[in-house]
């Protein structure tokens, strides 16, 4: 029972920490909140429903619509972002034209698919054979939900760490002004930085819908604030203090739901905020985890 | 709560031992010194010497951990800044820190924010007068004024507050020697008016002709004081001072 | 007469809703005028709705009264939140208010007294357009009152630099906490008024969405003054009226609308007309 538990815990924290890792790495790059990462989680979804629906297999579906997402947070930050950065318009403008832009892309979603809850219908997810490995079960589905997250994360912390990419979107996140200086092409890094990061929210997007095999215009609410307690436990900027965030907020939600206690679940993430931020408002880890990851 | 002062009152700013410490290192040691009602104190020494330190420990920005601050007879160390400011303690910036947004009448209202009353049209232009910029508009943003009238500006809005003590922390950097040599008879009209000031600068002519009496701080510790001519000549302080500008103490 | 007979018929719902959420505007640009992104705003919204209508309908408490009670303990709620966060700013105060909103919609919806997530229905629809407005009224004389104070002088010196405002002799602290509780006051009067015009609430009426839009309404409008506040929530309630005409555009166009205000007048609306520096009373 409690194994169990906890592997449920293990597969909702990975796709919480994908999705918890694109908003740290905006925040750690720019200091800014983008709240625009809910709705390319949402739109990845439906990118991965469209082709599937055109009889793409699954897996290049995933990997298309990542893609897609990516592309979609290059041009965020074009819209949104970029010109509000080359006048130092601080935290809140940007705040509010990412919320703009969530809306123009809810909207399009809105006017594309219409309001109906989606479900893939090729790849046999509802029949996805289970798999029985002592105390715990879970599906084939699952499993590769699992696999393709943390397979993400390896590769997203292999980038940071050993590429020339890696280490200027952590000279950016350290100082913009010193990394400029040493000749880092600050766009061009920022470009990346979104590509990367709302590729993994959309990963997350597509991942949770074939978890549930559900896709709906509203998916994203809930995760939307969900990532930000889990940043705010991690420390805000922090990419290995988003993934331990997420893990953690994954499994006290499982736990909440096997002790009966699944309606209070958001209250407790919330709480657990609420306390770090009036306790530790640099969460476990802090920013300055990203400069050294 | 007068902003004159008693003239029988020879003791305004008593700082008794006073220890600042940051992350483990000894910002200030055992500081003594008095600041006195119509004088002018220099407080001089190299860069990191713990000037401005004195300056955040006294209007309460940084903790004490060691020592007292009395103000006319009461501690005011461990009081919040805005309650020491409220105290009559009012202090410039190193980097001018205006509202820069605010015009010069706002900045104005800013310093006399913590007196009962409001400030008239009479009132505005003898703060303009005492800090040297008599005349400047008053609905000129604070921040498109020219570098040296915003150095005066924060003068001015810190007397509006009527201070007993006031700190002026660098204040004739970045001017050039003709606004510098102006602003001697500006800190001197203030003392005059029964105001005790405390003056951190580093250009040994202005302490010269501004201040009554010098600190010299060296390593976060008091190693000389005296009239200006005396601690021009001490050994100790040439000695601190060499290869930073020994030249202008002599 | 006849013709304003005929308008207010037809738009009535829309006219209430301008001034309720005129006042919701206004209450989150108390805490923006000092320059802290608290957006607790639906918080209290939502405690000050639950209060007013379960006073109304279980204990049969007269309208005002009921408003009354519920505007202070919004407002209690505002000042009790101000110790938590005293040390928070910016993002990270941005971040902890939103999740104290949060938990107060989670308990709306698992509570019995607030009758879970359908909420409570068949509340006497008695906040009428004149007690809508009245209230507006009152908000914006207080307001006014309050913009003559020293009071506001330190709201505007905590936004512009809070280091210095300490040190020309404002308790910041109490600044902070004073607006919390303000904002709390009227964002609590919306919600008790919101409750008793719209017949019904549910906690989703309290969620981050709403919280999103007040805050868009504010920017849009300017965050400096609580002119913009009005305005760019009035502006914003009728916007989907005026573009009905776009059908099934209309959403998008609220969107690209929203990005073309930010990005070509940053300050707001009400900045393309007030340039030069902030005046305050010397």
């Amino acid at each position: 029972m409690f194994a169990q538990q906890l592997v449920n815990g293990l597969f909702l924290g990975a796709v919480y920490a994908l999705f918890a890792i694109g908003y740290t790495l905006v925040f750690g790059v720019l200091d800014i909140l983008n709240l625009a990462h809910a709705a390319i989680f949402t739109a990845a979804a439906f990118v991965a429903f469209s082709l599937a629906a055109a009889g793409v297999p699954l897996p290049i579906a995933f990997v298309a619509a990542t893609i897609v997402a990516g592309i979609l947070g290059i041009l965020l930050d074009r819209v949104a972002f970029a010109p509000l950065r080359r006048r130092n318009a601080g935290t809140l403008v940007p705040l509010i034209s990412s919320i703009g832009v969530a809306i123009i892309i809810g909207a399009a979603l809105r006017g594309i698919y219409g309001v109906d809850e989606r479900h893939f219908t090729t790849g046999g997810l509802d029949t996805a054979p289970a798999i029985h490995a002592g105390p715990v079960t879970f599906t084939t589905v699952e499993l590769s939900i699992f696999v393709a997250a943390i397979a993400l994360m390896i590769g997203l912390s292999w980038v940071l760490r050993s590429t020339t990419l890696g280490r200027r979107i952590r000279a950016v996140a350290d100082d913009r002004v010193a990394a400029a200086l040493l000749g880092v092409n600050l766009e061009r890094t920022i470009a990346a930085t979104f590509f990367i990061a709302s590729g993994l929210g959309g990963a997350a997007g597509v991942l949770t819908a074939l978890r549930y095999n559900s896709i709906t215009i509203d998916m994203g609410g809930p995760i939307e604030l969900k990532g930000l307690a889990i940043i705010i436990l991690g420390g805000m900027g922090s990419v290995t203090g988003a993934v331990i965030g997420a893990f953690v907020i994954g499994g006290v939600e499982t736990l909440a739901t096997a002790v009966g206690l699944s309606e209070w679940r958001d209250a407790i993430t919330f709480g657990v905020m609420f306390l770090i931020l009036v306790l530790r408002p640099t969460g476990l880890f802090g920013k300055r985890a990203l400069r050294q990851a | 709560m007068a902003a004159r002062t008693d003239p029988g009152a020879r003791l305004m700013l008593v700082l008794d031992g006073v220890g600042v410490r940051y992350g483990g290192v000894d910002a200030l040691r055992g500081v003594t010194l008095t600041l006195s009602p119509g004088r002018v104190l220099g407080l001089i020494g190299p860069n990191g010497a713990g000037k401005t330190t004195l300056v955040n420990a006294t209007t309460g920005l940084a903790p004490l951990a060691s020592g007292s601050i009395v103000l006319d007879g009461t501690r005011i160390d461990g009081l919040p800044p805005h309650r020491i400011a409220r105290a009559g303690i009012a202090r410039t910036y190193q980097n001018i820190r205006l509202f820069g947004a605010l015009d010069v009448r706002g900045n104005l209202a800013a310093g006399h924010f913590a007196r009962p009353d409001r400030l008239d049209a009479t009132a505005l232009e003898r703060l303009l007068e005492r800090a040297g910029i008599a005349g400047t508009p008053l609905d000129v943003q604070a921040n498109s004024l020219p570098y040296g009238d915003q150095r005066r500006l924060e003068i001015g809005r810190a007397l509006a507050a009527e201070p007993r003590v006031l700190m002026l922390d660098e204040p004739a950097a970045g001017l050039n020697p003709a606004e510098t040599a102006r602003l001697v008879e500006t800190i001197r009209g203030i003392a005059e008016s029964g105001v005790a000031l405390l003056l951190i600068e580093h250009d040994m002519a202005l302490v010269r002709a501004a201040c009554d009496d010098v600190v010299v701080l060296n390593f976060g510790e008091v190693i000389a004081r005296g009239t200006p001519s005396e601690v021009g000549r001490d050994p100790v302080v040439v000695e601190a001072y060499l290869g930073t500008g020994a030249e202008s103490l002599a | 007469m006849s013709f304003l007979a005929e308008f207010y018929a037809r738009h009535s719902q829309l006219i209430d809703q301008i001034g309720i959420n005129a006042i919701l505007a206004l209450s989150l640009s108390v805490s923006l005028q000092a320059g802290q992104l608290a957006l607790a705003q639906v918080a209290f919204m939502g405690i000050a709705a639950y209060v007013s209508t379960i006073l109304a309908m279980q204990y049969h408490v007269p309208l005002v009264l009921t408003i009354v009670v519920a505007v202070l303990v919004a407002s209690a709620a505002g000042a009790l939140l101000a110790f938590p966060v005293r040390r928070l700013r910016g993002v990270f105060l941005a971040i902890a208010t939103i999740g104290f909103g949060e938990i107060v919609r989670v308990l709306a919806n698992n509570l019995p007294v607030t009758g879970g997530a359908e909420g409570i229905t068949g509340i006497p629809n008695d906040a009428t357009t004149p007690v809508i407005y009245a209230s507006l009224a009152i908000v914006v004389a207080a307001l006014f009152f309050l913009s003559r104070t020293k009071f506001a002088l330190a709201v505007t010196l905590v936004r512009e630099d809070e280091y210095a405002a300490r040190g020309v002799g404002v308790d910041v602290g109490t600044v902070r906490l004073l607006t919390l509780a303000l904002g709390g006051a009227i964002a609590g009067l919306a919600g008790a008024l919101h409750a008793h015009s719209a017949n019904y609430i549910t906690p989703t009426d309290f969620g981050f969405a709403t919280m999103e839009q007040v805050l868009v309404w504010c920017v849009i409008g300017g965050v400096t003054s609580p002119v913009g506040a009005v305005l760019g929530s009035t502006l914003l309630s009728i916007l989907p009226e005026v573009i009905r005409f776009l059908a099934d555009y209309r959403e998008i166009t609220n969107g690209i609308i929203l990005l073309l205000v930010i990005l070509f007048a940053p300050g707001g609306l009400s900045s393309l007309w007030r340039r030069g520096p902030i005046r305050v009373r010397a």
